[in-house]
């Protein structure tokens, strides 16, 4: 890569933009997988018997079942989400910033 | 209860990595551990014919890749064709070992509701390699995670410091899964002997990784997948059809059943276990992070296309082992209901209507038997044999690459084999893993290695993977920071295990433990973050300002794809 197509492309605004974009969604979706597991953890350590509640009296399901596997449903989902977006929206954006770079 | 921490232990590694451990923990549950049966049982032929289907076809595909295998990126990264399908089944394959297949059906027919606690932590730390490292590993690295580390810091210390940190989590995590290998296919054949067991394991690996190179250990981790997630599948179904359907009868008959009955369902630790919140939190970091820092789940990432590939195979990983968690969840249950209080797998029913024939570990195995008859048993028998040839291969190959392209190609010849000397040295490495293999499984087949979990995750989750997040997000990183960040977690982590409950008072013997938890992450990991930003930013030489003027370029790469590493045309 030369160092001109280099600046031309740090320099370009919609770059950084896009940059700053993609980070925060990685990072906001870090962080709910992390509020959902910790909040997860901290209901094991702290209040266990809001988790082996059960879901409803005639059924011996705990509420701690519903939810865990609900992360783990969520978080294919929330891979499924950057995936998309990434690929979708962000993928062409950069694809059209370094084409414009290299003109 | 004093047993709780020797409880909690066994049972969190074994979960992962230790049948031998589960045993001993449902030991401490149940009272003594069921001997096999005086009289040893008849051949397992079912499961050796599919076992010698399944070698065959894999040897095929050696060959088959060996021929395909000339350049140093065909080795190491099965020259960077594979889709972002076929990787995130293969890197599924590296991640669902055996001992997490009978180990967690295992903790859910003991437990019940605990082993879904168990399976969530497993699995979070995908999503988050996805969100922050998945993209810029494939854009900036070449081989090896620290190929991304050193990018643009100083080589030697850099390396160095990675491969011991990868070293050790390669070492120590394979050792886990021979024995258990060894263990496993011992009791399912008794007529095979435990060190036979390893040593076929063992020569097994060194055909697979040397000849075939990532190539042939992608396919071979591609087809335990499947295996494995059809296998268990069938085994879901098998059990939902016997109580037709439906989840409320399944747990309803399971509570019926279980001698704890409805504390199987609220119990949030082992049952008869104190919960201890610091640990949880502690297990907790160390899960999600340190499956976000295995070296060998993290090199899979330069063998896909281009960095869309590499964000995809996160995906399909992440869902195909959450899928598989959710099956060995309802296959636990399912052996609850099936297999205990059945005089068949049950070694005295009058005693207790839990405890197996052949050990701890035998639920998932029982259960395919009471679906399918001997022909189901032996192809779930057969696949759980598969499933870790596929794991130690991708830990040897990750270990080979650690020794070859870190230590001598880029340290020891500092970056200038050519590639011929450098795939020599590496398939030198891949035949001495073998051998190591081989020995270590052997030497460790009766210690006590419930501390292989804790070792191995808390190492990748304090050093792999915070300087790999630090070297690609933070300017201010510089070689000192890295480096010796890097050592205060390998050290930190291995002295807090030394002089933790499991070593110190477990296996020592010395009494009490100084450091109180099983999990350091929850100090170690701080501390490194600690040490890292404060030797960088205090770093003033010229080669620090020259590494923070270098991230621009780096961050160009990372974001862009520019220059990064192509797929081979052939």
């Amino acid at each position: 890569m030369s160092e001109t197509i280099a600046s031309k492309i740090h320099s370009n605004p919609k770059f950084v933009k896009l940059c700053k974009q993609r980070d925060t969604l990685g990072w906001i979706l870090s962080i709910i997988v992390c509020i959902m597991y910790f909040g997860f953890t901290l209901m094991i350590a702290f209040t266990p018997d809001i988790l082996t509640a059960p879901i409803a009296s005639d059924s011996v399901i705990p509420l701690g079942m519903p939810l865990g596997v609900g992360i783990i449903v969520a978080s294919c989902v929330l891979t499924g989400i950057y995936v998309f977006k990434a690929n979708n929206t962000y993928d062409p954006i950069m694809k059209e910033i370094i084409e414009e770079a290299s003109k | 209860m004093k047993n709780v921490k020797t409880v909690l232990t066994s049972l969190v590694s074994s979960a992962m990595l230790s049948i031998a451990g589960l045993a001993q923990a449902m030991t401490v549950e149940t009272g003594p551990a069921p001997a096999t049966p005086a009289a040893p049982p008849p051949i397992n032929w079912h499961a050796i014919i599919m076992f010698i289907i399944f070698v065959g076809v894999t040897l095929y595909i050696t060959y088959w890749a060996a021929k395909r295998t000339k350049s140093a990126a065909d080795f190491y990264a099965a020259g960077r064709g594979v889709t972002g399908f076929q990787n995130g089944l293969a890197m599924a394959g590296d991640y669902m070992s055996a001992a997490s297949f009978l180990g967690i059906a295992a903790l859910v027919y003991m437990n019940g509701f605990y082993g879904l606690i168990f399976s969530v932590g497993w699995l979070v730390g995908w999503p988050i390699i996805l969100f922050t490292v998945a993209e810029r590993l494939r854009n900036l690295g070449k081989y090896t995670y620290a190929d991304v580390v050193s990018f643009r810091l100083r080589q030697g210390p850099v390396r160095i410091m990675a491969a011991i940190g990868s070293l050790i989590v390669v070492v120590w995590y394979l050792i886990g899964q021979l024995v258990g290998a060894g263990q496993l296919l011992h009791t399912l054949v008794p007529q095979i002997s435990y060190t036979v067991s390893i040593t076929i394991v063992g020569i097994l690996i060194m055909l697979y990784v040397t000849l075939g190179g990532m190539k042939a250990t992608t396919w071979v981790q591609i087809i335990k997948a499947g295996l494995l997630l059809g296998g268990a599948t069938l085994m879901s179904v098998g059990v939902l059809a016997h109580e037709s359907f439906s989840f409320s009868k399944l747990f309803s008959d399971a509570v019926a059943l279980h001698p704890k009955h409805l504390d199987i369902m609220k119990s949030v630790v082992p049952i008869g276990a104190k919960a201890k919140p610091l640990e949880s939190i502690s297990l907790g970091l160390t899960l999600i992070f340190g499956t976000a820092g295995l070296p060998h789940i993290l090199m899979r990432f330069f063998t896909v296309t281009d960095s869309k590939a590499a964000r995809k195979s996160v995906m399909y990983s992440t869902c195909f082992i959450g899928y598989f968690y959710i099956l060995t969840f309802i296959i636990g249950f399912g052996a609850i209901v099936m297999v205990a209080n059945h005089p068949e797998y049950v070694v005295d029913v009058t005693k207790s209507i839990l405890a197996l024939k052949g050990g701890g570990n035998m639920p998932a195995i029982y259960l395919s038997h009471a679906i399918g008859g001997d022909f189901f048993l032996g192809f779930i028998a057969a696949v759980a044999f598969a499933t870790i040839l596929a794991v130690v291969s991708g830990l040897t190959m990750a270990g080979a690459s650690a020794l070859s392209h870190d230590l001598y190609a880029q340290v020891i010849m500092k970056g200038k084999p050519t590639e011929k000397q450098e795939v020599f040295v590496s398939k030198m490495s891949c035949i001495g893993f073998g051998i190591l293999s081989i020995l270590l499984g052997i030497a460790f087949e009766k210690q006590n290695v419930a501390y292989i979990v804790a070792l191995t995750f808390s190492i990748a989750a304090c050093t792999n993977f915070p300087i790999l997040v630090l070297s690609v997000f933070w300017k201010g990183l510089t070689t000192r920071g890295a480096v010796l960040g890097g050592y205060t977690g390998i050290f930190g982590s291995i002295i807090l295990l030394i002089i933790g409950p499991t070593v110190w008072t477990k296996i020592l013997g010395n009494g009490p433990a100084i450091f109180p938890y099983d999990f350091p992450t929850f100090v170690v990991l701080p501390l490194v973050l600690i040490v890292a930003y404060i030797t960088s930013v205090t770093d003033s030489s010229e080669s620090g300002k020259k590494e923070r003027e270098a991230f621009a370029a780096q961050m160009l790469r990372a974001e862009t794809g520019i220059g990064a590493e192509k797929a081979a045309s052939h």
